[in-house]
């Protein structure tokens, strides 16, 4: 079997469970936004939430669309995408029809991948479309007009494109009209219905999924049964349940969206062995993973062409390159123990990929720094092994119940960790779902893996300083007035990942400005400037400190390390700009060119060589 | 002995009482030499036994007592012969004294190193505890242990004591066990000490920390309440991952008469336009792209220096929140602990008065920080208190990262209620259910917790050390197979399976599984490794172990056993359909040629259809069979044929495979029907 090293060893860098969860397939999606453009959706508004002011609902759908966009060009930059408008006075589509328009900018096909340009220039539609596209009914009873039946056409020979088997097909409709043929004729209403309808059965039949996100009137809601229900096929169950999920305002709607965007999920299969003789199958969803600027390609300076990059292994001896999986060693008792890549990987095959249960515990058992890595989240399947979703929710129900959480060991991963099995139960919050529900798998420590801090803070026979009632009181106090109100985990986005892509933007767009992002990761100054929690942090501050609080008093050892530092920074023994000058750096030693590095605050890792090149750039400038 | 180094004593129990555990005491001693050898090899090790009939140490020798003491090896850097020497302790016949043996070596620690000396000083005891100690010549044991535990403080010795108590013997008195376990708690309150109770070979090996890691902080600096107060503190790892040293490449290029070959490799990366072309690029000549869409935007370092997200190193604080507000699964990364600034005794009043108070009202707080400067992104994480039970030791918070809004894939789950009734268990099964998740207990009492995390090794580490030792006595040593004791970590205990034997019958009995038998035999394998119990014949196949000999052809020799290896070999599924089609193509050679052979071809089609039922493919066995009648018909061969029916040789029907477009009734008589024709003419 032909191993590659990089792969025997990568666990050592990264974690190659991330592989597991990565698309294995170029799958990609196929996705056509349709935009009722009709007079209705710029006159219905509603209430913004952040600003006093009421906005339309084109205005809603379009920023959806245009955020969606954003994303989709980070995330899934393969998915393919077209805008679509409706009801329009102009048209553009290749059927010529009435009433449709088909948004998009040059050096692009109709559905193609998001480029650049035409997020920018998606941003501007709303001040060039009365201009350009122009908003107007366009289902006429006389003329037996049907814009609706048209988009769909026009959405559903868009999505010809693509095999049906390795591309995911969906439409988006955004509407306020729930009863488009409402205000026709028994006769012509029926037809246009069945037309309609019939238009978008073919396309389901296709493959293509459609989805509809109905904007509500103010004091209106929209009613899904009149139309629509039969459009996207519910059935009388599901109607309930999508009611509620269908928002008013703007952000509802791009959380639905963003969510609804997302619904395809990379999962992994595991085997989850109860007992012997028993073992029920479950999916693994890797629900939060450090997002991370898309990888670097490296493109040659002149040309900006990638660059490819070869790697070849060469003996120092002999100077030959090295093929095939080579041997590694491991110097121990005076000899290099040899190694090859076929044994390093057996010995890290422990077990099978299996999921033992072992048993179970109290959640107290579970500590806070019982933690290595992102969890896994796990949901049951019947698809290979029925029955397998019973007996997890029964187990799920007990754990939640009795208050325990299962520890097991997962052979899936390299290196095999043992884990905790913590159930979560589902929290819904206005209609959407919060923490589905499920078990989330945590990667404990082995023993080794864990470092006893504390014991090297203890002064043995010497009690700790501990506080009093009133320090206990004050820093109370505190915390109530620090107070985080509506808290929730992932309210932050990554400021350091918002640059990136804000700069990504501005130079691939040729804008001179960089968009702002907002680091909301620093502390609320208005807040915490208010008197209140002024006072109480003076307070807190004043028991611990009492009146002097710039005095910290310094007791037991001093830190000696930090000392040595300091001190070697100050006395600077040598003229270094001299022995640069006559090339004598090299005869210093590593300490001696650290000195000066640290004083200058300069980086003090690598090599020496490195070091002097590091002080020689330095003095260079 | 140098700053960074460490003097270390073991001082083991070898007292019958022992004996039992010492094969575990001697491989968990071993691999910490072993790690030395290969981390720490300035380290010096002394190895102290106690318990043994014979007495020799230098106390006995210079003041008398201190019997049944027995230096091992004095004092010095870690050898070869040490990491041997480990393997073999010997067996003791009389139950030691253990404060003796922490003279002994305490004794043996002062004379090696004078208190000013720096490095690190320990002693490792491994005992079981639970034989009576001496009384002291004067004064009391209390006494006694202060005054050697003050020493040892004094001394800066770290005491470690491994206590075995999983097979403590009747005649152990309760009431010594109770002394000696209030004897080494004085060592913890007085000195540097520790106590760690194992119950398991397991947790044995788990309790000896064989990695020794210089703390370094990774953060020095403020927790910034607001501007105007400030806590000084200082951020350690608390959990960090061990992983297996990253192996040097070797090249054996270099021929064997060249003595002063490197047998280094060196990796060269070679940057080219196109895979073709020899034109290299120097690496100073590449810029980074990033994609953004279709395109790959090249940006320039300068660039990326200027543009760039910008931090300045501090820990700031955003606020309190209700500790049930952050959920556990959102911990991102390994652990890292906020300790106060030990110098700055004000710094540790403000974190335990917060820490307690925290703990108090389970509040947590949620903090932002950058560790060094101009490191490239804000980490924004949860403080949780981490208040300690020992008096000396100062409280702290532990820190665990949160995801960002980016970092959060929501995906919507169907709501289990939702789901059809008959996923859902019943009443009964709930109750079965909840039974197994009460009894399956890990941790009946705090004390008991098994599978603690702090006292589990690494399955891999412990190997791979383990194999390193064989291979540097024989080059071609095999792997050894996984130590019995790391079954505890991969398995459930027998004990306690067996204990709850009749729960666990229950909880099988109430949920049933079954394959989807509308699934193909791809994904056919998740219940393959049940033990079966019936004796039906088919199993033979599942049983049959493919892997040792990877048979990927049907032979002439053994074409049976051939196929039944091919098919069901598990690493890739269409080893199947290759099996099925080259068995068909053996058959129809065995049929063609047949003179007498008709039997071997008669068992081959059984074969073939035993296995084709297994595999649940009953149209490529039908198909088939219809073909090899059709052929039988055209070269006369009837009296091959014949022999189908009283080999109950049929189609296969819809209650073997539901598949098969087969009626039950008319898989038997197709051939009656189909061969009357034949028989008439």
């Amino acid at each position: 079997m032909e191993l590659d090293p990089d792969d025997v060893f990568r666990d050592e860098d990264e974690d190659p469970e991330n592989d597991f969860f990565q698309e294995k397939e170029a799958s990609k999606e196929f996705v056509v936004y349709l935009i009722d453009a009709s007079p209705k959706m710029f006159s219905s508004t509603c209430h913004s939430e952040e600003e006093d002011k009421q906005e339309s609902h084109f205005h809603i759908a379009v920023s959806c669309i245009a955020q969606s966009l954003k994303s989709h060009i980070i995330n899934r930059s393969n998915d393919e995408i077209a805008i679509c408008f409706f009801n329009t006075r102009e048209k553009k589509n290749l059927q010529d029809l009435n009433g449709v328009y088909v948004f998009n900018v040059p050096e692009r096909e109709c559905i193609d991948r998001p480029t650049a340009r035409l997020i920018k220039e998606f941003d501007l539609i709303e001040e060039s479309f009365d201009k350009d596209i122009g908003s107007q009914t366009g289902i006429v009873s006389d003329s037996r007009e049907n814009s609706l039946y048209s988009a769909l056409w026009v959405a559903q020979a868009l999505l010809r494109k693509g095999s049906s088997k390795t591309a995911d097909k969906r439409m988006f409709l955004f509407t306020n009209e729930d009863d488009p043929f409402g205000n026709m004729r028994i006769s012509v209403k029926e037809d246009m219905t069945r037309t309609t309808l019939q238009r978008a059965k073919d396309a389901q039949d296709l493959g293509i999924s459609i989805e509809l996100l109905p904007l509500s009137q103010p004091d209106k809601q929209f009613n899904i049964t009149l139309f629509y229900k039969d459009l996207i096929g519910l059935n009388s169950d599901e109607l309930t349940e999508f009611m509620p999920s269908v928002g008013q305002k703007l952000e509802d709607m791009k959380d639905q969206l963003k969510k609804r965007v997302l619904a395809k999920r990379i999962a992994k299969r595991i085997t989850f062995m109860i007992c012997d003789g028993l073992s029920i199958e479950l999916n693994g969803y890797a629900l939060l993973r450090p997002a991370i600027p898309g990888s670097i390609t490296w493109l040659d300076s002149t040309t900006n062409l990638p660059v490819k990059v070869e790697r070849s292994y060469i003996c120092t001896d002999t100077g030959a390159i090295m093929q095939g999986p080579i041997q590694r060693i491991q110097p121990y008792k005076n000899q290099n123990v040899m190694f090859t890549v076929e044994e390093l990987s057996q010995v890290k095959k422990v077990s099978t990929g299996h999921l033992r249960l072992l048993g179970f515990k109290p959640l107290n058992c579970l500590k806070d720094y019982h933690n290595l890595k992102p969890s896994t989240f796990l949901y049951p399947s019947d698809k290979e092994v029925i029955g397998s979703t019973r007996a997890f929710i029964a187990l799920h129900r007990s754990m939640i119940q009795l208050q325990r959480f299962a520890v097991a060991f997962c052979g899936g991963t390299t290196p095999p960790r043992l884990v905790a099995l913590v159930a979560q139960e589902e929290i819904e919050s206005d209609g959407g779902q919060v923490e589905p529900p499920g078990i989330n798998m945590i990667y404990l420590p082995y023993a080794n893996d864990i470092r006893d801090v504390e014991e090297l803070h203890s002064k043995p026979g010497v009690a700790a300083p501990r506080p009093s009632d009133d320090q206990l009181k004050k820093a109370s106090a505190l915390m109530r007035r620090l107070e985080l109100k509506d808290f929730s985990v992932c309210q932050f986005a990554n400021p350091a990942l918002q640059r990136h892509y804000a700069m990504l933007q501005a130079i691939a767009l040729d804008e001179n400005e960089l968009r702002e992002t907002r680091d909301e990761t620093l502390p609320d100054e208005e807040g915490m400037n208010r008197p209140a929690v002024v006072k109480a942090i003076e307070q807190f501050k004043q028991s611990i400190y009492g009146d002097d609080p710039d005095e910290e008093s310094d007791t037991g050892a001093k830190d000696k390390s930090r000392k040595r530092k300091a001190g070697n920074a100050d006395d600077v023994k040598y003229d270094y700009i001299e022995l640069a000058k006559t090339g004598k750096l090299k005869d210093l030693t590593v300490v001696e060119l650290k000195t000066y590095l640290t004083a200058n605050n300069l980086p003090v890792g690598g090599k020496k060589e490195v070091l002097i090149n590091r002080i020689l750039t330095h003095i260079g400038k | 002995m140098a700053r960074n180094r460490e003097g270390l004593v073991l001082l083991i129990d070898v007292g019958p009482a022992m004996h039992s555990v010492l094969p575990d005491v001697e491989k968990a001693c071993s691999l910490l030499l072993q790690k030395k050898l290969i981390y720490n090899k300035y380290d010096e090790v002394g190895i102290v036994v106690f318990g043994t009939e014979e007495t020799g140490n230098e106390l006995a020798r210079e003041i008398g007592g201190y019997e049944h003491v027995t230096v091992l090896r004095n004092i010095r850097v870690v050898d070869e012969v040490v990491a041997e020497h480990v393997k073999q302790l010997p067996r003791g016949t009389v139950a030691g004294d253990f404060l003796d043996a922490v003279i002994v070596e305490m004794d043996m620690l002062i004379k090696m190193y004078s208190a000013g000396q720096k490095g690190k000083k320990r002693m490792c005891l491994i005992t079981n505890a639970a034989c009576p100690t001496k009384d002291p010549f004067e004064g009391t044991k209390d006494d006694q242990v202060s005054t050697i535990a003050t020493k040892m403080a004094a001394e800066g010795i770290k005491m470690e004591s491994i206590v075995m108590r999983s097979n403590l013997i009747g005649d152990a008195h309760e009431k010594v066990i109770e002394e000696n376990d209030h004897l080494l708690n004085l060592f913890s309150s007085n000195a540097i000490a520790k106590t760690v109770n194992v119950e398991s070979p397991l947790s044995l090996l788990g309790s000896l920390k064989t990695r020794r890691v210089a703390p370094v902080t990774l953060f020095r600096g403020d927790l910034e309440i607001n501007p105007t107060m400030k806590i000084k503190v200082w951020v350690y790892k608390k959990v960090a991952e061990e992983r297996l040293s990253t192996l040097q490449l070797y090249s054996d290029k270099a021929p064997p008469t060249d003595k002063f070959a490197k047998h280094e490799v060196k990796i060269d990366y070679d940057y080219k336009v196109t895979a073709e072309s020899t034109q290299v690029i120097a690496p100073e000549e590449r810029v980074k792209g990033f994609r953004y869409g279709p395109q790959v935007i090249p940006i320039s370092p300068d660039e990326i220096e200027t543009l760039k997200f910008k931090t300045d190193k501090g820990m700031k604080l955003l606020g309190f929140t209700e500790a049930s507000n952050i959920l556990r699964h959102y911990y991102m990364k390994d652990v890292n602990i906020v300790v106060p600034d030990p110098s700055k005794e004000k710094s540790v009043l403000a974190v335990s008065a917060i820490a307690r108070e925290m703990k108090e009202t389970n509040k947590v707080a949620i903090v932002r920080c950058v560790w060094r400067n101009g490191q490239d992104n804000v980490v924004v994480g949860v403080l949780t208190p981490n208040v300690s039970e020992r008096e000396d030791t100062p409280d702290s918070f532990y820190f665990n990262v949160l995801p960002f809004a980016e970092d959060v894939r929501e995906f919507p789950f169907p709501s289990f209620n939702k789901l059809p009734s008959s996923w859902k268990p019943d009443e009964q099964q709930q109750a079965v259910a909840d039974n197994l998740v009460k009894m399956l207990d890990l941790a009946p009492s705090a004390k008991e917790e098994v599978l603690l995390p702090d006292l589990t090794p690494n399955p891999v580490l412990q190997r791979f050390y383990e194999y390193l030792e064989l291979k540097s006595k024989s080059t071609d040593a095999a792997l050894p197979p996984m130590d019995e004791t790391f079954k505890r970590i991969m398995e459930q205990d027998p004990e306690l399976s067996s204990n709850n034997k009749s729960i666990m019958d229950a909880f099988r009995g109430s949920f049933e599984v079954k394959e989807n038998p509308k699934l193909k035999k791809a994904s056919k394998r998740l219940l393959r490794d049940k033990p079966s119990g019936s004796d039906d014949e088919d199993n033979r196949m599942i049983t049959y172990d493919a892997n040792k000999h990877k048979i990927d052809i049907v032979g002439d020799a053994n074409p049976i056993q051939d196929f039944e290896a091919m098919i069901s070999r598990r690493d890739n599924h269409d080893w199947a359909i290759k099996a099925i089609t080259q068995m068909k193509k053996r058959i129809v050679k065995l049929v063609e040629n047949c003179t007498d052979e008709g039997d071997k071809a008669l068992e081959c089609v059984l074969a073939l259809r035993k296995g084709c039922v297994l595999e649940q493919e009953p149209k490529q066995f039908n198909e088939f069979l219809n073909h090899l009648f059709e052929l039988c018909q055209e070269r006369k061969l009837s009296h091959f044929l014949k022999h189908f029916t009283s080999k109950k040789i049929t189609l296969i029907p819809k209650s073997e495979a539901p598949d098969s477009d087969v009626v039950d009734e008319n898989a038997d008589d197709y051939f009656t029907v189909k061969q009357e024709p034949m028989l008439e003419s």
